[in-house]
């Protein structure tokens, strides 16, 4: 498929169903609505994300089955959404925003603590998740479906009324405090108006006002986050403390140089010297182990999977549709350039981890289904009457 | 896009901005990814030795392996220093859940002082990495062990490690002449092979255990370890074994030197017994003493301000480092130093009108027997310790030559081999006064010399050693501790000994020693009453030296005061005569019964060297002593 092909159908009306030909042979992945690109690409990651968490968990079997089962019911979520229509997707948008929204209510209000921060909701026996997930995916939907019925470029008024739906949650996530989370949701949804097209004259103005805006953010910050950002100005002023991580994640990157020092036998991932190494850090193990090539490597099919991403986003007929797609995937960029940044010391450290390879089960059914969105935007394309 | 807005919805150029904005986020995103491929390169490639380096670091430890630190016996192979194993509280911090808590359940249990706690808190903050264990108690009893164990569950982080420590059975008794090991403080660590003392924590501070530092302390060994972040070891990569300190026998006796301490106790003083012939120091005694086993585990400030403000002194090392004018004491190398000048001969003979006159002057230096002793030769000067045959000689000598032949008596000097922190007391000559005082020398301050006072001072350690070279009839042997290093034997003839002492008539010898005979077996001898039941042959020599003041800031209340004024005995001896087997000198601060107070404990000294089966009583030779004080007998 090309951008000719691809405009060429969206200018014409409706295409023709009648090319039965092609649509026999696209019929088998047409049928189940996933891309076979982006699909495989995601299994080659998840193949390869669990044979660094076999090494990263101190070759933990259990914990790799652990993971892998997740990535199954993962899949399963992706390929469950993918069936949704976008008008479907469009019309529960709202709905499930509300929800969302509510939901982080009820965690400032009766929400589990766990490690210094209110996240959790809890039916006791049931089911024990974090609002602020939903949330990643919530609200890019909900600034695109605000901003698809309006006429682009959005104009003030609209973007008052993004600003309000991104604020409020953004504001009750951070409260928890969870920055990692509050960036990505916040990202998820500033993605979706710089993709509509908001003009440069605002952007310029919003990053200048950005920039002016730090130091009240500064005061505004805890202070184990405050500890956070001095840590990454200089990670020596506390080597057995806050430093301590950034000081073993750098140590064991640089020290695996070009071909890495081989599977399982990164000594600073096997001794234990990495804090965190087979969630947050885990890339630092990939860093040791694998070298610079690994690295390159990784870095690659996630480079891919985000062009992927975006030249399905770019297919999509619906504006809701395509900013919503368009917003999932630059936002899964952003936990790659976040993580990665962070393990290698030229971010501050911020709870965001590596996607389909850090352990942990939440974050990865919340990427699947954003990618399970992506492809029921993409795949239905042809059966959208215009 | 500029200006122009439609109030409708235009899917193409809705389509176009999207996917302008699209191609420019795909640039950013290729821009990021080369921002972290760029990082990932300078820390993989060009910074890869910084960084595998610094995780080799990681990865392997050094641990040392402190060697054993070498025994000290006494002569007869009785251990006077030994390691012993003691318990240590340490708390790894990591493994604490709540510190405070633990420390304040740990104070309730074991009673750890405050500052202890403090220092810990100052030490694990001092830690070079995680998991480290930091130090809060040394030394716990078996009780505070138990009351731990019993407790352990409530405990997480807090263990008991076992480690080697110094102890001295016999401290109080010992400390003087053994020194002791302390807390390697940032002064001694700066000088130190840091290699060779990474595992040792302690090292000698005073006495042997300071002069044999090297030799007792032994080779680090060394053991090359790969652990994981927690410290815990996984596996050896190398190792070195340490070479342990050698064992000391030292040439002390330690019976003899337990008898000094016990005649000395309840007083000041210092007792140094030396076998003439060898040079070996059998006693080395300075009493008070104290405990030196507190200073191995760190004494408490309060017990340390208690000894150092102890009007005793029980710090001070008398029998090294004190300075006393050895009165009468000195008569007989006086004797010596004029035959040998030829100013004199054994036969001489002077009248003594109980005074002395410098000629042209009219002032006179008396005699401590006021109508005088007569006609007086070498002997009976010695015998009776007559102050005005001494002023003569000394005169007809002068200072300069005095000088010369007090120095080759060691007088003024470091005579030990081996032993930390002598002192060299004061032997005065002209060019002393002068650049001490910027004064000439003047002719009576010789007299004063002459019979032991005045300027001159000595140190039992000196008064034991010139009687020593005195008793083998001017042939040095430099005192010392030391009889074997590990299995080397110490050289009776040792490098730096001062020249023997010649007369040019060798029967000389024996005349001064008849004199000095005289003095514990003679009719009119200065110590006789201890010549009564002699079972062999002594030369000794008595003397008392006046306590001329008091330091200026000392408090004394009147009794004490009184008891403090009173003069020093003082009493050299060697026996037997024929040969020499043990040379002693005797310090009592403040005995009041003159010196024949020193002279029991001398005799009780040289009895028990003597005397195999005989040892003495010192129950009796203080009964003897309580119902001689008081009355003066003598110079």
């Amino acid at each position: 498929m090309s951008w000719s092909e691809l405009t060429r159908g969206l200018r014409a009306h409706p295409v023709k169903p009648s090319l039965s030909g092609i649509a026999r042979r696209r019929s088998l992945w047409q049928r189940i609505h996933l891309d076979p690109w982006l699909m495989g690409m995601l299994l080659v990651l998840m193949l390869a994300g669990l044979v660094v968490l076999y090494s990263a968990s101190g070759q933990r079997l259990p914990m790799v089955t652990a993971q892998a089962i997740r990535f199954g019911v993962a899949l399963g979520v992706m390929a469950g959404l993918a069936q949704l229509s976008p008008t479907t997707l469009l019309r529960w948008t709202p709905l499930v925003y509300l929800a969302g929204v509510l939901m982080l209510v009820a965690v400032e209000l009766i929400g589990d603590m766990g490690m210094g921060a209110r996240r959790w909701l809890v039916i006791p026996g049931v089911i024990r998740f974090q609002p602020s997930e939903l949330m990643k995916l919530a609200m890019p939907m909900m600034v695109a479906a605000w901003l698809s019925r309006q006429p682009l470029p959005p104009r003030w008024r609209d973007l008052l009324v993004c600003v309000a739906i991104i604020g409020l949650p953004v504001v009750l996530i951070a409260k928890q405090p969870d920055l990692g989370t509050s960036l990505l949701v916040t990202c998820s949804g500033v993605f979706v108006i710089l993709l509509a097209g908001l003009s440069w004259h605002f952007i310029l103005f919003c990053g200048v006002l950005a920039a002016s805006a730090l130091p009240l953010l500064w005061m505004n910050l805890h202070n184990y986050q405050r500890q956070r950002v001095l840590t990454f100005l200089d990670p020596e002023s506390d080597p057995l403390g806050a430093g301590w991580n950034i000081i073993q994640s750098t140590t064991a990157i640089g020290s695996g140089g070009f071909w890495g020092k081989g599977w399982l036998q990164g000594t600073q991932s096997q001794l234990e010297f990495l804090p965190e190494r087979h969630t947050d850090f885990i890339v630092a193990v990939l860093g040791e182990e694998f070298g610079l090539v690994g690295m390159l490597a990784f870095l690659l099919l996630y480079l891919l999977i985000v062009g992927r991403g975006l030249w399905l986003a770019g297919a999509a007929q619906e504006t809701f549709g395509r900013l919503v797609a368009g917003s999932i995937i630059l936002t899964f960029f952003i936990y790659v350039f976040v993580n990665v940044g962070m393990v290698s010391g030229i971010l501050p450290v911020v709870g965001v981890p590596l996607p389909l390879v850090s352990y942990g089960g939440t974050s990865s059914v919340t990427l699947m289904a954003g990618f399970g969105i992506l492809m029921a935007i993409h795949a239905h394309r042809r059966l959208l009457p215009r | 896009m500029r200006r122009r807005r439609d109030t409708l919805k235009n899917p193409e150029q809705e389509l176009r901005v999207f996917r302008m904005r699209s191609l420019l986020a795909v640039l950013l995103v290729v821009c990021l990814t080369g921002l972290l491929g760029g990082r990932l390169f300078y820390l993989q490639v060009v910074q890869h030795e910084v960084y595998s380096t610094r995780s080799e670091k990681n990865r392997v430890r050094v641990e040392p392996l402190p060697p054993t630190r070498g025994l000290i016996y006494d002569r007869n192979g009785v251990l006077l220093a030994e390691n012993r194993p003691t318990y240590n509280l340490t708390l790894v911090r990591e493994r604490v859940e709540d510190l405070d808590a633990t420390l304040s359940l740990l104070v309730d249990l074991l009673g750890i002082p405050e500052e202890e706690v403090e220092a810990f808190r100052v030490r694990s903050r001092q830690r070079q990495r995680p998991f480290q264990p930091a130090l809060l108690m040394s030394d716990l009893d078996e009780d505070q062990i138990a009351r731990l164990a019993v407790n352990r569950h409530r405990l997480p982080g807090v263990e008991v490690e076992a480690q080697l420590l110094r102890y001295y059975p016999d401290a109080e008794t010992m400390v003087h002449a053994l020194g002791y090991v302390g807390r390697i403080n940032a002064e001694e660590l700066a000088g130190l092979d840091t290699g060779n003392y990474a595992g040792t924590h302690f090292i000698g501070k005073t006495g042997v255990e300071r002069f044999y530092e090297d030799e007792l302390h032994g080779q680090a060994g060394l053991r090359k370890v790969e652990t994981n972040a927690r410290g815990r070891v996984l596996r050896e990569l190398g190792h070195t074994d340490p070479v342990p300190g050698k064992d000391l026998t030292l040439t002390l006796d330690s019976e003899l030197q337990k008898l000094a301490v016990e005649l000395l106790d309840g007083r000041r003083g210092a007792i140094v017994a030396i076998a003439p012939a060898t040079g070996e120091i059998l006693a080395l005694a300075s009493v008070p003493g104290f405990d030196s086993n507190q200073f191995v585990t760190g004494i408490d400030v309060a017990s340390y301000r208690a000894l150092r403000e102890n009007l005793d002194l029980p710090l001070y090392n008398r029998a090294i480092r004190g300075h006393y004018p050895p009165g009468s004491t000195i008569k007989p190398f006086m004797a010596i130093s004029a035959l040998k000048e030829g100013t004199i001969t054994p036969g001489k003979v002077i009248y003594d009108p109980g005074y002395y006159q410098l000629p042209n002057d009219s002032r006179r230096y008396r005699n401590w027997l006021r109508w005088g002793h007569g006609r007086v030769d070498l002997e009976r000067a010695l015998a009776v310790s007559n102050n005005t045959y001494f002023y003569s000689l000394a005169h007809d000598l002068g200072i300069d030559r005095i000088h010369e032949n007090m120095t080759a008596f060691g007088f003024g000097e470091r005579v030990a081999h081996d032993i930390y922190g002598e002192s060299d007391a004061l032997m005065p000559s002209r060019d002393w006064k002068r650049g001490r005082f910027n004064q000439p020398w003047y002719p009576g301050e010789t007299l004063s010399v002459g019979i032991g006072q005045g300027y001159l001072q000595v140190t039992p350690l000196q008064l034991a050693t010139a009687t020593a070279v005195l008793a083998n009839r001017g042939q040095w042997v430099k005192p010392r501790l030391a009889q074997r290093i590990g299995e080397e034997q110490v050289p009776v003839a040792l490098p730096d000994t001062p020249p023997d002492i010649m007369l040019s008539t060798e029967g000389w010898w024996d005349r001064v020693f008849s004199g000095m005979e005289k003095v514990v077996s003679g009719r009119e001898g200065t110590a006789r009453r201890i010549g009564r039941d002699l079972d062999y042959r002594m030369a000794g020599k008595s003397g008392t030296a006046q306590v001329f003041s008091l330091g200026q800031n000392e408090k004394y209340n009147a009794d004490e005061l009184k008891e403090r004024l009173r003069d020093h005995a003082l009493f050299t001896a060697f026996a037997p005569v024929e040969d020499p087997r043990i040379a002693v000198a005797v310090i009592v601060e403040n005995a009041g019964g003159g010196s024949t107070h020193a002279a029991h404990l001398a005799k009780a000294m040289t009895d028990a060297w003597l005397l195999e089966d005989e040892a003495p009583d010192t129950e009796e030779v203080r009964e003897v002593l309580e119902r001689e004080d008081g009355r003066v007998t003598g110079n």
